[in-house]
């Protein structure tokens, strides 16, 4: 594993996105170039002690980690110790293999430019219906999209005068929600998840978007889009939930409806 | 019971100018304080009468709980609430449980009550509302039943102060500490690590969802989101693992939990019946942040507080909470307006100023210049209003991010700004509180951080006072004289009115949306519940020698 870091990068699987970049070789950065210098923290289920500290540099070996060292160890009472750990990786990042992350897939408009659009390819307002659901009681995230306050100076959805906001706030029932859904005609849910103990937010949009799909069999009429945000879904893409878009950390309200546009409205973007 | 807890002494700021918080130092008004409290109470007066005069489901299980009924039938509904629904059910709550319960366990043959809640369980006992010497029969019954119940409570109560001598009582700050892990047996051995490394109340926080459930769960548990049931299985097992720290640590190790939500009353009792030391117990909490039904939790509030007065048990208060969805520099007032308000229901319900533990919190945009010295002034302003109270200081958790270093940070100023305004219960702060429930290590760290913060400032609270007319006593006073504005317009306009408009944490609650509603019941005439009779008629601390939840003496009375 540490031996064979070269040759790997050598011949590394991956064509680099950006070919003019390939060949540009990392290794994180502690005072100087190249000196790979990392920190990591962590405990290890064992009393302090000389032998848990050989314990720690053996994890930091297998991590790559070499040579690495023990800087703090410290008991948790008698049965756990917490190390930190400094060393030097021995990974080499080939930057130019990383794709760069795909952009957003459509413009950011501004609220009277989603009105416009909204305007005129439907001829009604927009019907969306935002809801937290299963048992967490955050709703903070969800108001910070929906509620005419909005996030980072930007007004929120209801603040949109072609857009129709039904906000169910938080600890919905997904069969309230789809019911809700239904019964408004929603051209899109939002669904918020915050708690992650146990991925119950994994769990609960799974749950929520498999309802969706029940509840609109293909053929029958149009499910509405499915859209989850929360902090912690970077490690989910949208197929792996069943639903179409998923919203991370620091979202605003503009970048949403501006997504809902090219999502219902195809083509209907102003450029 | 109505008005024996009133204001603050004649100064209408405190009693004890010099106590050991030290004397006051922003220059409050007396008269504004005053007033402010004039104001709280009557605001609170018709959600007291509210509550006078209506009782709710899980009001009379707390009833059936304390005359000892226990357990579940097969699918896991506890029998109170069987029992209680068989009752609604036939002769509706209007008149309590009480009579119509001991009424048919005097009729016979059900062994006890609950072979009486099997039975009613199966459709095979008729419920009336007993007359006449019937109605004595049973309402004497009935009273014997809470009696032993509270008798039990009070043994608690006497158990706790004779550990407190034997093991020792902590100096305050008490350092307070959660655990989560969902499985009762997993927080055991996490909650007394956290002991050792020198927590001096645990709080098991618990499942996401719990708060809504319209019954209290049975057993021991190993499975919840975000944090464990409260069961009274979970209380007892807690209860007993900290009591062996205390005695190795030399040092009582109090144990909190959670009587806010759908079930405060019955929570409430299992508290006191299992010796539990404090409770989060906030008038508007659940409305707010769960969306329970206004009338609902006023209703349950003001019982479950009567229990935990009678059980020498401290509340802790969740305003600081309204600081996590409204801006806490805006919404300062709200929290004082809020901790004004749930002074005078704590009060009205016999719990002594001891027993208050209010809630405020370290939450400033960290980004605002000045942020520290205005949480300085908020912190001290809480702490010359409520000098007797406990006050429990949250950490800033709004404004911490993925970034854990400079999180440290904020959680050391956050414990300097405790120790400098001498705060009694401190939560301690975790660096991950963006990320994820503590880690071990999280905690450790946490402690470490607070243990240097105090042991470096000493008694530096001595030393901190604000110069006369600076920012940190304007900020105060300014704060202080929006919380009487606030107070006046609640008072104009009903604080169910400014519920629903979205004062507090600004989220609005209407009095009749939210989960519950159809568990509130308006008493009749002939309403009897023993419980309530007993803690209404007896002061809840008179068996209580000395210790340190006596009462405190307030005994001027709330001009109308
Ligand atoms: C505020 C808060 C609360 C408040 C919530 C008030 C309310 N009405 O929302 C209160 C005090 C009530 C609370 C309670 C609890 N909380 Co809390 N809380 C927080 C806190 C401090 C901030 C969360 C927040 O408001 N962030 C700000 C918003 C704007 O950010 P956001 O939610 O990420 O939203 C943005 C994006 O994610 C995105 N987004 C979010 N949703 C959606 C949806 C759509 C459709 C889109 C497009 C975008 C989108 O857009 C938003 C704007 O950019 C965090 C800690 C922290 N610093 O993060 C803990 C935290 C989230 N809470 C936590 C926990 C455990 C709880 C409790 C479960 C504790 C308990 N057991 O009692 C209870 C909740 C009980 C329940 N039933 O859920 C944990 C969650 C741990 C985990 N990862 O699982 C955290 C991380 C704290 C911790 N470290 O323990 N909490």
């Amino acid at each position: 594993m540490t031996t064979d870091t070269d040759t790997r990068v050598a011949t590394g699987p991956a064509a680099p996105a950006e070919p003019a970049a390939a060949g540009q070789i990392i290794r994180p950065y502690g005072d100087t170039t190249g000196d790979g210098m990392v920190q990591l923290s962590f405990s290890l289920p064992v009393p302090a002690g000389k032998r848990a500290e050989a314990a720690a540099l053996s994890l930091a070996g297998q991590m790559g980690l070499d040579p690495a060292s023990v800087v703090h160890a410290k008991a948790i009472g008698p049965d756990f110790t917490f190390f930190i750990v400094y060393g030097r990786a021995n990974h080499l990042i080939d930057y130019g293999s990383i794709p760069v992350p795909a952009g957003r897939e459509y413009p950011l408009l501004t609220a009277k430019e989603v009105n416009l659009a909204i305007r005129t390819a439907l001829n009604r307002r927009l019907v969306v219906v935002g809801a937290c659901i299963g048992t967490d009681a955050h709703t903070v995230g969800i108001d910070a999209i929906l509620n005419v306050k909005g996030f980072a100076g930007e007004k929120g959805l209801e603040y949109y005068r072609e857009i129709q906001v039904v906000n169910m706030g938080a600890q919905v029932d997904v069969d309230e929600l789809v019911a809700r859904a239904t019964a408004e005609n929603a051209d899109a849910v939002l669904v918020s998840q915050v708690v992650t103990q146990r991925n119950a937010h994994l769990h609960n949009a799974k749950q929520m978007a498999a309802a969706f799909h029940d509840a609109h069999p293909a053929g029958s009429a149009r499910r509405p889009l499915l859209v989850v945000g929360g902090p912690r879904f970077d490690t989910v893409r949208p197929e792996d939930l069943g639903v179409d878009r998923i919203f991370g950390r620091g979202t605003t309200p503009a970048e949403v409806a501006s997504y809902l546009v090219h999502a219902l409205l195809p083509g209907r973007s102003p450029q | 019971m109505k008005d024996v807890k009133g204001v603050a002494g004649a100064n209408g700021i405190s009693d004890t100018t010099d106590g050991p918080i030290g004397p006051p130092k922003l220059d409050l008004d007396p008269a504004v304080v005053r007033k402010a409290r004039l104001l709280a109470a009557r605001a609170a007066d018709p959600i007291i009468e509210l509550a006078r005069t209506h009782t709710t489901v899980s009001v009379e299980r707390a009833l059936l709980r304390l005359a000892g009924l226990s357990g579940a039938d097969g699918e896991g509904i506890p029998w109170v609430n069987r029992l209680t629904d068989a009752v609604a059910g036939q002769v509706g709550l209007e008149h309590g449980v009480a009579l119509p319960v001991w009424d048919a366990l005097l009729a016979g043959p059900h062994r006890d009550l609950a072979a009486l809640a099997a039975a009613a369980t199966r459709g095979e006992v008729r419920f009336q509302i007993p007359a006449g010497g019937a109605a004595t029969a049973a309402e004497r019954a009935a009273r014997a039943a809470a009696r032993a119940g509270i008798a039990r409570i009070d043994a608690r109560r006497a158990e706790r102060d004779r550990l407190l001598g034997e093991v020792g009582d902590p100096p305050q700050p008490w350092i307070y500490l959660i655990v989560a892990t969902g499985d009762i047996y997993e927080d055991i051995p996490q909650a007394q690590a956290a002991a050792r490394e020198g927590a001096d109340i645990i709080a098991v926080i618990r499942s996401t969802g719990q708060s809504l459930l319209d019954y209290v769960p049975e057993g021991p548990t190993r499975e919840g989101y975000a944090g464990t049931y409260a069961t009274q299985d979970n209380f007892r097992l807690m209860r007993a693992a900290l009591d062996e720290v205390s005695r190795e640590l030399g040092r009582y190790v109090r144990l909190t939990n959670y009587a806010s939500g759908l079930c405060m009353p019955e929570i409430a009792t299992l508290a006191g019946l299992e010796r539990l030391d404090m409770m989060l117990n906030d008038c508007m909490y659940g409305i707010i942040f769960r969306d329970i039904n206004p009338r609902r939790t006023f209703i349950d509030q003001r019982f479950s507080r009567q229990i935990h007065a009678r059980a020498g048990i401290t509340i802790n208060t969740g305003e600081d909470n309204y600081l996590t969805t409204a801006d806490a520099v805006d919404a300062a007032h709200t929290v004082v307006v809020s901790q004004l308000l749930n002074e005078r229901f704590a009060r009205e319900a016999g719990l002594a100023d001891r027993q208050l533990g209010l809630g405020h919190a370290f939450e400033i945009n960290p980004a605002i210049p000045d942020s520290f010295r205005l949480e300085l002034a908020h912190a001290q302003l809480v702490r010359e209003l409520f000098p007797a109270a406990p006050l429990k200081y949250m950490p800033p958790t709004k404004h911490m991010t993925g970034n854990i270093f400079a999180g440290y940070l904020l959680d050391a100023f956050f414990n300097l700004a405790g120790v400098m305004t001498g705060q009694s219960i401190i939560l301690i702060g975790m660096m991950t509180e963006g990320i994820h429930t503590p880690w071990l290590s999280d905690r450790d760290l946490a402690l470490e951080n607070v243990r240097y913060v105090r042991d470096a400032c000493g008694r530096l609270a001595e030393d901190f006072v604000p110069r006369p007319g600076g920012l940190i006593a304007e900020r105060a006073r300014r704060v202080l004289a929006e919380s009487v504005e606030l107070l006046e317009r609640i008072c104009d306009e009903s604080l169910l009115t400014a519920i629903a408009a979205g004062t507090f944490g600004v989220t609005r609650r209407p009095p009749d949306g939210g989960k519950g509603l159809s568990g509130v019941v308006r008493r009749a005439d002939g309403y009897v519940n023993p419980a309530i009779d007993i803690l209404e008629s007896e002061d809840p601390h008179a068996a209580h020698a000395g210790g340190d939840h006596g009462p405190t003496g307030h005994t001027e009375e709330v001009p109308a």
